[in-house]
């Protein structure tokens, strides 16, 4: 008989008929009931409503009965909480049993059942389990310590477990040992700063020993712990790789992996000119390869490792090209992974064996494949300059063949190897041409229009080529569309006699006939150009272009150390940091590779390995990607009415707040923003892409924004500059805008005065941002809920979000927004002091601060002088503390108060920062640290600025 | 200082099972530490429903709120959830250990079996992991505290009302050697060892070897009376380039003298896997002669494959059978073999010729049209060729055992030594 036989009972009374065969009183037919609500369980069927009836089989001599009992109280215990409270006393009674096996299981389930109550009847038994005689019970145990941790820290603290199971890293059974180290990594998890285990040689030498003799999955455990070790020197790390080295031969490929780690780790901390360096080296490669001929899915797990171990190490398999070679079964993810390394290992040495497999590959049947193969020979030509010619020419066999994709890809990679190697391969131009007509796909469309306006001067034909993708202009995508805008500008510099009615039809196709506004401001800034300074022109568009670089997707080297430090865990898989997506990683510290130290030089501990960084996030500083086409960027407001219909804010309350702070007291109080020279360069931009028709010129007024002085000092409470103007009547057909930014009650709002200053009425207000620094966006609709009647004026607030699209700008502090009305679309340029994005939970702790600081490489630092500051330390803590810039700590050497404060920008950057005061000197200093330096500046002026209001 | 730096990086956590079946239902769930709603499996099957292939579907998935791995072994989907950092090797490797579970107690990892013995998966399940820490994956331990099903004992079950579930700690949990249980007893005690080679090759076009290496596995089934300690050594062992060890063989002594030296296992395991990838020592043991070509016309066009011994050492080669993967416009084939025959599925494109024994006085042929669907163009992509032979009594990097010594016990073991040669993935292009 089958167990399906459990599933064979009607849905209709399923449930009752098993109640009374829990409540049978012949114990076979108990076991069978309880068998059935397993089964049911197992499908996932729900048969919590037979709780009480299951766990009063609890109590019997029959082993399985019990443990089927236990399988269904830790599955449903959580929803039944009071219930399980009867479970309590067998569980006690169990740990009791003179059979060490059910000792065991009852501490196991006990510490399953997620309950709270449950818990403090679990402390007890627990400590008796820890301290057993028989070690399957104490290595279970061990394992219970880290469930009731999750379940209840405070009181695994409280009861001393942690000390317990720290202890029990010096067990006689490596069982133990290996579970305990679980134990406490698991622990260790959610207490980045806690010590929980004290590593040092004599411990190392324990987990070393225990390594030799625990299972498979006890060794992974202990070599995830060994590679946070730092080893205090070359020999003690040499002596530590000897004896882990053995692991690479394990059958299980997670321990190879793991050993792996802990070796290139080390190895960072040898001398190179050491024959054990060598050696290691040679050592760390067939176990590499080996992993290759596993299944499918340890392979993905390994190739996303090995891509890794080649950019830190690439001469550990230099010699192994051969076994990335794809398969033509392999699965896709595993060819798409190979294909990434056999570029990786390209070289000079082996490029024919890579070109002609890439070229058998570009054959293959897989769409996506074929594609990246064909890419790859683009990057090999890139990457190995002595192969580029005969790269370009299995290209140009690929070309031959006609297969439409193959064709397209090739033409995208050709252009990245023109751009490599300007005026080399010119020749190939014809052939490419000769496929005009097949491509399809906007890039390679795009790519090919690009060629023939770089070489126009020597393709014939060339007006002809562009003129025939004219045509059907507005079918184009955007990209094909500035790249065809633009080689039509090149070729009018190159042949301007030919070619002038060719430019002004795509001219005005860009500015005339289409509504995107990328084409259209690129479309304009041609024109000008073209129609002011043909020579400026030529300057800028023809201008020397950069060399791209050799290989484009390189991991940048913190990350890929901080990688190498997590070689098996699933940021290796990701190649991302752990700290960016792992969820519930309470403060995960970055690790560094150890730097290598020679066993004289010192005897203190080097600060490596394990620098604490805190929760501070390393991507933080790419958050903000370079600023881009600015340019293109600029006009590309969607202007629609936001289509968010959340909540309008509730206008009462923040016109209040409005009335306090803002109209009336504008001319009392003043404030230097900190305008930076930068700022008007910032807006020469601006006027320059206006669309020709709003033809009211703009950049002049800005000046004003400057011209405010000093003010009043304000009372206590986050620093609000004062409104200014930002965009005048006579440059918006009569509207004028003024504002400026608040932080109330941790949300950013823009409080903004319009002032009707026409003849007529404005309805339809609507606001847009940018792109900007720090995502800046309006969280809600601009809301202006009457018509605005001439004269009239009116208060807005309209609370920001920092979830908007982000593109650093200069400076950085800058935001470009776009207002519409009934009447026309009006943009201006204003700046918010960066003291709006300080978060309200910014205060650090001591002891993240200090690491951080120290963390934090010295280059990052900057100094400033805040002068003539009249205020002692203390009010100097409080002004800044209502603005979010919080004081962790303070400390005073020689009359001089040092202030130690941290700041937390919305984006997730921390900016720390040292403050002396010296008494009766108005001059403070300033340093401030953080890991994306370009925000100091600005951080720099809301300091002076909240100080000095 | 340096203790406050020390500090812990991953927790190894497996958090649930699901088991899936090839059109997407979970046939089994299993959660180690809360439960997880099944719908987690859905962007699994989302991705499942993307992919062209049940095997190309990525082995780790991320999701909102936790990460998917996943294994495809025996056409089911073995499907886990991870919500904290958990080294991805390392649940994989234990979802092979579970697969790999079902088919020891079973006899075979199926669907079927799994709910036909739903209670004791889960069980065995239970007994494998505690809070996501794997407990238990030894076979030998397992199948002490969980009886494997025979029809004689469900019977006595049944009458007595005995139990599946061994109640005594099992003995080889603890002790330094967790792979072997004491008490072991034979009338008949035995040790066969069987070397087994697997020839993965890329041959191009031209008859050229790409790239060759081989696979070796060195798979034992003993069967020996109380703790014997056996030593196993080669006559070339230098032949062997990496090596990965069952946990019972001695590191140490392979370093230093070469030898295995073990205490093994009871019953059948895995003592050794090796490869070879010097270029030079692998062997091709057979030869293909193909063309392919289609008319310009568009409407067909022909094939024709001859197979022949290359290096065979001496022995004959079979069991030879050549699997072609066809381009996808190939509506149907019309071959005539000279040996064997020939299948050719249109579903999913594979012509397959099993030939059998290779006879070097007369090789085999196979050769015919292949007509394509009309309208189409000449196909663009290159067919691959896959090669499947077996040559018996031949380890093909020449590796041989010397000799098998057994100590600390005293009887006369039977001792057997067998090679056997495989094509892996070996596979020529066209």
């Amino acid at each position: 008989m089958t167990d399906s036989k459990y599933f064979t009972t009607t849905k209709k009374g399923e449930i009752f008929e098993l109640k009374a065969e829990l409540n049978s009183d012949k114990k076979e037919k108990k076991k069978e009931a309880v068998k059935k609500v397993i089964a049911s369980m197992t499908v996932g069927k729900d048969v919590s409503a037979l709780f009480p009836d299951v766990v009063n089989c609890m109590q019997t001599d029959n082993l399985e009965l019990k443990k089927l009992v236990y399988l269904y109280l830790m599955n449903y215990a959580k929803s039944q909480p009071d219930m399980a409270i009867m479970a309590v006393n067998t569980f006690v009674k169990d740990c009791e049993d003179p059979n060490p096996l059910i000792r065991a299981l009852a501490v196991r389930t006990m510490g399953c059942i997620r309950v709270d109550k449950i818990t403090e009847y679990l402390c007890e038994p627990l400590r008796k389990c820890l301290k057993d005689e028989d070690p399957y019970v104490r290595k279970t145990a061990a394992v219970c310590v880290a469930k009731l941790h999750d379940i209840n820290a405070q009181l695994v603290e409280d009861q001393g477990f942690l000390d317990t199971l720290k202890d029990l890293i010096s067990d006689s059974n490596p069982m133990v040992v290996a579970n305990a180290v679980a134990a406490l990594s698991e622990i260790a998890e959610s207490h980045p700063n806690s010590n929980l285990l004290d590593l040092n040689p004599q411990s190392i030498n324990k987990l070393l020993t225990a390594l030799n003799e625990c299972t498979e999955w006890g060794q992974i455990f202990i070599l995830d712990c060994l590679a946070n070790y730092a080893p205090r020197d070359d020999r003690e790390s040499q002596s530590i790789c000897e004896r882990v080295t053995p692991r690479l031969s394990h059958a299980n490929s997670a321990v190879v992996l793991s050993a792996v780690k802990v070796l290139m780790k080390f190895m960072e901390m040898l001398p190179k000119d050491l024959d054990y360096y060598g050696t290691l080296l040679k050592k760390l490669a067939p176990p590499l390869v080996t992993l290759l001929s596993a299944e499918p899915e340890l392979q993905y797990v390994a190739l996303r490792n090995i891509n890794l171990i080649v950019q830190k190490r690439p001469e550990i398999l230099k010699h192994e090209m051969k076994v990335f070679f794809v398969k033509y079964n392999d699965p896709i993810y595993v060819k798409l992974e190979k294909l990434d390394i056999m570029i990786r290992l390209a070289s000079q040495a082996n490029i024919a064996q890579v070109l002609a497999e890439l070229k058998e590959y570009a054959t293959e049947v897989d769409v996506d494949f074929v594609r990246k193969a064909v890419r790859a020979i683009g990057r090999c030509a890139i990457k190995v300059e002595q192969s580029a010619e005969r790269c370009v020419s299995t290209l140009l066999d690929l070309i031959q063949t006609k297969v439409n994709y193959v064709v397209q890809e090739a033409i995208v990679v050709i252009k990245d190897i023109f751009r490599k190697y300007p005026n080399k391969y010119e020749s190939v131009i014809a052939t490419l041409c000769e496929n005009l007509d097949s491509l399809d796909e906007p890039e390679a469309r795009a790519a090919m229009i690009w060629i023939v306006g770089e070489y126009a001067e020597r393709i014939d034909n060339a007006d002809e080529l562009l003129e025939s993708f004219l045509e059907g202009f507005h079918d184009e995508s955007t990209q094909v569309q500035l790249q065809l805008l633009t080689a039509i500008v090149k070729l009018f510099l190159k042949k301007p006699t030919e070619t002038q009615e060719l430019v002004q039809q795509v001219l005005s196709l860009a500015t005339q006939d289409s509504d995107n506004p990328d084409l259209r401001d690129r479309g304009y800034i041609y024109w000008r150009l073209l129609s002011t300074d043909p020579v400026a022109a030529k300057e800028v568009v023809l201008a020397e272009k950069p060399l791209i670089s050799e290989e484009t997707d390189l991991i940048e080297p913190t990350l890929l150390e901080e990688l190498i430090c997590h070689i098996g865990t699933l940021a290796s898989v990701y190649h991302k940091p752990p700290s960016a997506f792992v969820e519930g990683s309470r403060g995960v510290m970055h690790k560094r590779l150890p730097a290598r130290t020679g066993s004289g030089e010192s005897t203190e501990s080097p600060d490596v390995g394990a620098a604490a960084g805190g929760s501070v996030p390393e991507a933080a500083p790419s958050v903000i990607p370079s600023q881009g086409d600015l340019l293109g960027d600029l006009l590309n407001l969607d202007l629609g009415p936001p289509s968010s219909t959340g909540p309008p804010p509730s206008s009462s309350g923040s016109m209040g707040g409005m009335d306090l702070l803002g109209g009336g007291l504008d001319s009392l109080l003043g404030g230097d923003i900190g305008g930076s020279p930068a700022m008007g360069a910032g807006f020469g931009v601006a006027p320059a892409v206006m669309p020709a028709s709003l033809n009211a010129p703009m950049g002049g007024g800005l000046g004003d924004l400057f011209d405010l002085g000093g003010g009043v000092g304000m009372p206590m409470g986050a620093y609000v500059p004062p409104k200014t103007v930002w965009l005048p009547a006579m440059k918006a057909k009569g509207l004028e805008i003024s504002g400026t930014f608040a932080r109330r009650a941790g949300v950013i709002q823009m409080e903004l005065t319009l002032t009707n200053k026409a003849m007529s009425v404005m309805t339809d207000f609507a606001i847009q941002f940018n792109r900007n620094s720090f995502g800046l966006a309006p969280a809600g609709p601009l809301q202006v809920l009457s018509p605005l009647n001439p004269n009239q004026t009116i208060e807005v607030s309209l609370p920001l979000s920092t979830v908007g699209p982000v593109m650093k700008m200069e400076p950085l502090n800058n935001l470009q927004v776009a207002v519409k009305n009934n009447i026309d679309v009006f943009y201006f340029s204003c700046q918010y002091p960066i003291s709006m994005l300080f978060v309200e939970d910014g205060k650090m702790e001591r002891q993240v601060f200090l690491a951080t600081w120290k963390d934090i490489p010295n280059e990052n630092e900057s100094q400033f002088q805040i002068k003539d500051c009249h205020l002692n330390s203390d009010a100097v803590s409080n002004k800044l503390g209502a603005s979010n810039i919080f004081t962790i700590a303070k400390r005073t050497v020689d009359g001089q108060d040092m202030l130690y404060m941290s700041i937390k920008l919305s984006n997730g950057i921390w900016v720390l920062s040292e403050l002396r005061v010296q008494a009766g000197n108005p001059n403070y200093t300033i340093s401030l640290k953080c890991r994306a330096p370009e925000v100091s500046q600005c951080v720099f002026q809301s300091y002076e600025a909240v100080l000095k209001n | 200082m340096r203790s406050k730096e020390a500090q812990w990086s991953t927790a190894e956590m497996i958090h649930s099972l699901f088991l899936v079946n090839p059109s997407g239902d979970i046939f089994l769930e299993k959660h180690w530490k809360s439960v997880i709603s099944r719908s987690v499996c859905d962007y699994f099957l989302e991705a499942r429903e993307k992919a062209l292939d049940p095997e190309d579907v990525p082995p780790v998935i991320s999701t909102p709120h936790h990460y998917l791995i996943s294994i495809y072994r025996d056409k089911l989907f073995f499907l886990s959830v991870i919500q904290t950092e958990v080294p991805p090797l390392f649940v994989i490797e234990f979802l092979h250990r579970v697969a790999e579970m079902i088919q020891d107690y079973f006899g075979e990892c199926s669907e079927t079996v799994v709910k036909d013995n739903m209670v004791m998966v889960y069980e065995l399940l239970e007994e494998m992991l505690d809070n996501g820490f794997p407990l238990a994956t030894e076979s030998n331990v397992l199948k002490e505290m969980i009886k494997p099903p025979n029809i004689l004992r469900s019977v006595v079950n049944t009458l007595t009302g005995s139990s599946n579930v061994g109640d005594t700690l099992p003995t080889g949990q603890l002790s330094t050697i967790p792979w072997r249980r004491v008490g072991v007893k034979y009338t008949n005690n035995e040790a066969y060892f069987d070397v087994v080679e697997e020839i993965d090759a890329i041959i191009d076009k031209s008859g050229t070897t790409v790239f060759a290496e081989i696979q070796g596995v060195v798979e034992a089934c003993v069967k020996l009376s109380g703790m014997p300690d056996l030593t196993l050594s080669f006559m070339n062992p230098r032949l062997l380039d990496d090596v990965s060890f069952h946990p019972c063989v001695r590191y140490k002594r392979w370093e230093s003298e070469r030898v295995l030296s073990f205490i093994p296992p009871d019953g059948n395991f895995t003592l050794m896997t090796y490869h070879v990838n010097a270029q030079n020592l692998v062997a091709i043991p057979v030869y293909v002669k193909h063309s392919i070509s289609f008319f310009d016309s568009g409407s067909g066009g022909r094939l024709d494959l001859t197979v022949g011994p290359k290096q065979t050492m001496g022995k004959t080669v079979e069991g030879v059978m050549v699997t072609v993967h066809m381009p996808k416009t190939i509506l149907s084939v019309n071959l005539t073999a000279t040996q064997g025959s020939y299948t050719y599925d249109n579903g999913t494109k594979l012509l397959t010729w099993d030939i059998g024994k290779l006879n070097p006085q007369k090789l085999p042929n196979m050769r015919g049209s292949l007509s394509l669907q009309t309208g189409a163009p000449k196909p663009e992509e290159n067919p691959s060729l896959n090669i499947d032979l077996k040559i018996q009594q031949l380890a093909i990097s020449g590796l041989k055992v010397n000799r098998l010594d057994m100590f600390g016990e005293k009887y006369k073991p039977f001792k057997g030594v067998k090679y056997i040669t495989k094509a892996g993935k070996f596979q020529v292009r066209m």
